[in-house]
């Protein structure tokens, strides 16, 4: 079955040429005419649209926003803030940068629509430090927004006021987690606060009631104000409605940005059509579908069950392959869909070297606060080198798994979970290339395997 | 601490962006180091005392945040992602041919004062990998030619730089 065709929504401008990132141009394309529209509507209703359209954050939970929205403690009298997550920095995931670097002005429109419907005053965007141009860029967006008042004091006439300002990260990979973030806008170390109590719903910035949102699900809600909520659930499929953007990285002929609706599309079509299938001469051997803690997948394995399709219980049996790129179907396999980041290897990839590799990021990046985490990554970052660069013995795969399955579940934030999924996948599926890398190792490397450690 | 009075004006704006005074200290951070190059003990202390905080508060972020550096670096910094989309594609090498082609290992500056080379976690620019961030700018599908025509670019801009 030939792949559909793209549906871009969110991405309607991205690389268009002459599509420029200023006001006047997204003006030309009709641009915050829906938060005209959406202003003169009661903020309830838009919740509503919200809740009713099905969005799933984008970030990488797939949380329903709506319902995210709706948890917010109202009734306290404390102000309600909103912070934009734009710390895009899960590994194989880069979509956002393209949002803010080629259309910051959907950005803020979406903004702007969810903070007038949930009654918030001041917004943040919280950009990752390693994008310098990209803050400079929404910097100046938001002064074209105030200068036409589009944001600020009695936007557009109204009685309405909210500001938002840009704060910049400095390289920590936390700071995407809702509470790490919220530490690190007070100004502290980004270590995650603990659930409960601290529901950013409810006690968030400041201790005050919190909405963060990705990027991209802050830009499906113009969209939702736009079309509809009704009209939004039409595109996707039942339970993972909208378009989804998918980051495809690694060894295929054509990666990139591709936007579909969300469960239209198989793994097979987007690898093997739209990104043109492996480099010549070679096969895929595996793919870690939405980012790189989502549990990797062994291409020629089978997924077999029994699904909801509609009301009725139908049996599955996919390969990779067959597998539909939506939320509940890559959770049923086993992994997820995570935040798009689609990350593809080929033959010529040695897998205790990719997780190596993998190991040396989780460990770089914990932030050091629950001990399992801390020492669980460093250990399994220093058995995965030494492996690679030291002597590897048949019994590191018993003690990987060992330390892997000694994380998830013990520590304060998911992060426990993202750095232990990679090794134990990785071990399920190949163990035998962790038994047996002792042998592997002492034979040549082909030219075609790249470094990975 | 003696920072271009440029920079004081933006830690002045950008301290009233928050309701909490502490908020500020990763935006003054950065503004220090983009003046300064770098975060000097001198400057901790100048930062606690701008937000009436205690300096370890500010040197705790120093410490915790992989983009503030505590020593001076070259004048030009070469970041290469090490990440796995960007190590598939050929990201080591690129790195081991930047080390080679200024002299220095990671984190060290060159012997001529030019460039610190730094192998850097994901940069978020996975589909054009290898990818490489010179200062602010980012350089996709950097393979053998591309660090061989950046590093020339660099060296000509150094040397029409005038002696100081």
């Amino acid at each position: 079955m030939p792949a559909p065709p793209q549906r871009r929504l969110i991405f309607a401008h991205i690389d268009e040429p002459g599509y420029t990132p200023d006001l006047p141009c997204y003006l030309k394309h009709g641009g915050y005419a829906v938060m005209r529209k959406a202003f003169a509507r009661k903020p309830e209703e838009l919740i509503d649209e919200v809740k009713k359209s099905g969005l799933r954050g984008r970030g990488g939970a797939g949380f329903s926003c709506g319902l995210k929205w709706t948890l917010v403690d109202r009734k306290s009298g404390k102000p309600v803030y909103l912070i934009v997550n734009a710390d895009e920095s899960e590994p194989g995931t880069f979509k956002d940068r393209y949002i803010i670097h080629q259309d910051p002005h959907q950005l803020l429109e979406g903004t702007m629509i969810s903070c007038f419907a949930n009654n918030v005053k001041q917004a943040y965007i919280y950009i990752r430090g390693e994008m310098p141009q990209g803050a400079r860029i929404l910097e100046k967006a938001i002064a074209e927004a105030r200068a036409a008042n589009l944001v600020g004091r009695n936007i557009l006439g109204t009685n309405y006021s909210c500001d938002i300002f840009v704060h910049r990260g400095a390289g920590a990979y936390i700071c995407g987690e809702e509470t790490g973030l919220i530490e690190s806008l007070e100004g502290k170390r980004a270590n995650p606060r603990i659930k409960p109590p601290y529901f950013p719903a409810v006690l968030g910035l400041y201790q005050c009631p919190t909405i963060v949102n990705n990027v991209e699900t802050l830009c499906h809600v113009k969209h939702i104000a736009d079309m509809g909520g009704e009209a939004y659930t039409r595109i996707g499929t039942p339970n993972n409605t909208g378009t989804r953007i998918f980051c495809v990285s690694g060894h295929v002929q054509r990666p990139g940005y591709y936007e579909f609706e969300c469960g239209k599309i198989t793994m097979g079509q987007l690898l093997n059509e739209v990104c043109g299938g492996p480099r010549p001469g070679r096969t895929f051997k595996a793919v870690i579908p939405g980012g790189s803690s989502a549990k990797v997948m062994r291409f020629g394995e089978r997924y077999k069950g029994r699904r909801k399709v509609g009301a009725d219980m139908v049996d599955y049996d996919w390969g990779v392959e067959d597998v539909p790129m939506d939320f509940d179907s890559l959770g049923l396999i086993g992994t997820m869909g995570g935040s798009g980041g689609v990350i593809v290897m080929d033959d010529s990839v040695n897998m205790v070297e990719a997780l190596a590799n993998i190991n040396a990021f989780y460990s770089h990046e914990s932030c050091g606060q629950c001990t399992p985490c801390r020492e669980g990554s460093l250990w399994m970052k220093k058995i995965t080198t030494r492996m690679v660069h030291g002597t590897a013995r048949p019994e590191d795969a018993a003690l990987l798994k060992g330390v892997a399955d000694q994380i998830p579940g013990r520590t304060i934030c998911a992060f426990g979970e993202a750095c232990s999924w990679p090794t134990q996948s990785f071990l399920a599926k190949f163990g035998d290339e962790f038994r047996n890398y002792h042998e592997t190792k002492k034979a040549a490397k082909s030219a075609a395997a790249a470094p990975l450690i | 601490m003696n920072l271009k009075p440029t920079t004081l004006t933006q830690i002045d704006e950008v301290i009233t962006h928050y309701p909490v005074k502490r908020s500020a200290v990763l935006p003054l951070l950065h503004l220090v180091q983009e003046d300064a190059g770098w975060i000097s003990p001198e400057a901790i202390e100048w930062i606690a005392v701008k937000l009436e905080l205690q300096p370890i508060n500010v040197y705790e972020l120093v410490t915790f945040y992989p983009m503030f550096r505590q020593k001076p670096i070259g004048r030009r910094h070469i970041k290469v992602c090490r990440t796995l989309s960007c190590a598939l594609t050929g990201g080591y090498r690129v790195c081991d041919q930047f080390q080679k082609e200024f002299g220095c290992h990671p984190g060290e500056v060159s012997a001529d004062g030019e460039v610190t080379v730094d192998f850097v976690e994901c940069l978020a620019s996975c589909g054009t990998g290898p990818v490489v961030m010179i200062d602010d700018d980012l350089h996709e599908r950097v393979d053998a030619a591309k660090v061989k025509a950046l590093s020339d670019q660099i060296r000509t801009a150094a040397s029409r730089r005038p002696a100081s």
